[in-house]
């Protein structure tokens, strides 16, 4: 018997079925169904919206992603700019410097920071946390644009600049634009990503400040799967709104495959 | 000229920031001081200990699952990741779409909804949580980046070679084995090992799938031991260790990818 090619997708569409989908759905059905009874209810979203610590942790949550996005994109543009204009930067070892943190465990960057914290004698809590997530999530943000940069036709630049633009117009009305697949991306693996952390704010508030990743954990930890999938739920949905509203398949397809 | 300078300056300004608490570890891996910050000397001991002392048992325990865990979910994701990219990139329209959207998820998860997902899996199936469940969460989140990293090489490939292998006589598997996977096996190569590093750098879905019977990967152990209180000393020239070994394997995907890109030129 022949096998066509396009068959040998078959074991790992029931593989993506059973290890990707059907979890998926689980987290639907568990967030759907009352604890005690069994039955399908609403009472874990009612619980979560009545619950005022949770609520606060979720608001907390956002904005502290917001200002890990705005600090990671302030100080990363720059660098990514830098290391992919080949005037300013020849060398790949800083490339490699600046996404090797990519690799290396969360918990052991997360240690190093408390390390790092403890060795200067500062105390532990928001500005650590804040640290701590910018240390972590940096190079999530400067990698893409890095990659959309470089891969940039240099050619507009010489345009705009024969055309008379001043190097902030060239910059503001071409190279920002440019970038925006890189800079979209970049913030889509920073912003999510921090709102569902747990062990690093645990680690670096010495469990003062919760972030929403840590309220799931917990709940889990303790039993309370249902409502513990609810909140699950919710992120869930707040990730395809993201990726709904900042689309570009095409695009995103590429930097991924630019991770690599 | 003074632009370059300041450029750089910045770019190592961000490095040391960056690296400062790695560094810091590293140096500190080699005193034996319990508090991380107290210099009392050069010394090895803490590498000693590290693999003779009294830690040394749950530890060393907890580097061997993440190893053997990240080899075995390497394998098994690297070779269901090359045939099933054959597959997909030999579907067409609302299949192939289908299929690489369903790809995605795992990838665009954030770690903690990967690892509730597949938790709340196992609980309904009534499947209890071990080794088992780890290795196939691990090969799940990691088999489609082994598809990503193989399909640029099918994409160079010259598509007819697996049917005229067919019509000489081969069986569909040895077609595979023998004709499509040594022109992509750069691919392989590159996906098994970044595979290997997804999975020993992974902690949220380990900690979810790993169930109550005590297994314990480095990440799993060392956020047990930071809850605690405090590091393990020992920790110090683990860390050090990990972060040499990350360093190494990347240059080597660095150089392979680049070499390649070479090729192509």
């Amino acid at each position: 018997m022949k096998i066509k090619r396009s068959t040998w997708a078959l074991p790992y569409a029931v593989f993506l079925l059973l290890f990707v989908l059907l979890p998926l759905v689980m987290i639907a059905v568990y967030a759907f169904q009352d604890r005690l009874t069994g039955e399908f209810s609403l009472v874990n979203f009612a619980k979560f919206f009545t619950t005022e610590e949770d609520l606060h942790t979720f608001v907390y949550s956002i904005e502290m992603a917001l200002v890990n996005t705005l600090i990671c994109f302030v100080l990363g543009y720059p660098a990514a700019w830098i290391l992919s204009n080949s005037k300013l930067n020849r060398s790949s070892i800083t490339v490699i410097l600046f996404i090797l943190p990519m690799w290396i465990n969360m918990l052991i960057r997360t240690m190093a920071t408390v390390a790092l914290f403890d060795f200067i004698h500062a105390p532990l809590g928001e500005g650590a946390l804040i640290f701590g997530l910018v240390y972590n999530f940096l190079p999530f943000m400067i990698y893409p644009i890095y990659n959309v940069l470089k891969k940039m036709d240099m050619s507009y630049i010489a345009a705009a600049e024969d055309l008379g633009a001043t190097p902030v117009q060239v910059f503001t009305k071409v190279t920002l634009p440019l970038s925006a697949p890189g800079i979209t991306s970049g913030v889509m693996m920073v912003f999510m990503p921090t709102i569902s952390t747990f062990a690093i704010a645990e680690l670096l508030t010495l469990n003062k400040i919760k972030l929403f990743g840590t309220t799931i954990q917990e709940n889990i930890n303790n039993g309370m799967w249902n409502y513990g999938a609810a909140l699950a739920l919710i992120m869930l949905i707040i990730i395809a709104v993201t990726m709904v509203a900042t689309d570009d398949d095409a695009t995103r397809e590429e930097e991924r495959g630019g991770l690599i | 000229m003074m632009k370059k300078i300041f450029a750089q300056a910045y770019l190592w300004v961000l490095l040391i920031l960056l690296y400062a608490p790695i560094i810091i570890i590293a140096v500190f891996s080699f005193t034996e001081a319990k508090v991380l910050g107290n210099w009392t000397g050069f010394s090895t001991a803490l590498y000693h200990n590290l693999f003779t002392g009294g830690v040394s048992n749950s530890l060393i325990r907890a580097l061997e699952n993440t190893i053997v865990i990240g080899l075995l979910a390497a394998f098994f994701s690297t070779f269901l990741g090359a045939v099933s990219a054959v597959g997909i990139y030999n579907l067409h329209g609302r299949k192939k779409r289908a299929v690489t959207f369903v790809n995605d998820i795992p990838m665009l998860n954030p770690d903690i909804i990967t690892g509730i997902s597949l938790f709340v899996l196992f609980v309904a199936l009534g499947i209890t949580q071990g080794y088992v469940t780890v290795l196939l969460a691990h090969i799940s989140f990691c088999t489609p980046y082994v598809v990503l990293s193989v399909m640029p090489r099918l994409r160079q490939m010259n598509p007819n070679v697996y049917e005229a292998a067919l019509d000489l006589g081969a069986t569909p598997s040895q077609a595979l084995r023998k004709v499509i996977f040594p022109q992509i096996r750069p691919g392989m190569v590159s996906g098994f090992i970044l595979a290997f590093t997804l999975s020993l750098d992974d902690f949220a879905v380990t900690l979810f799938t790993k169930g109550n019977g005590g297994l314990d990967t480095l990440s799993t152990y060392i956020y047990a031991d930071a809850r605690k209180g405090g590091l393990t000393p020992e920790l110090r020239p683990l860390m050090t260790i990990i972060f040499l070994t990350v360093l190494i394997l990347l240059i080597v995907v660095n150089v392979r990818t680049s070499r390649a890109a070479g090729e192509r030129k």
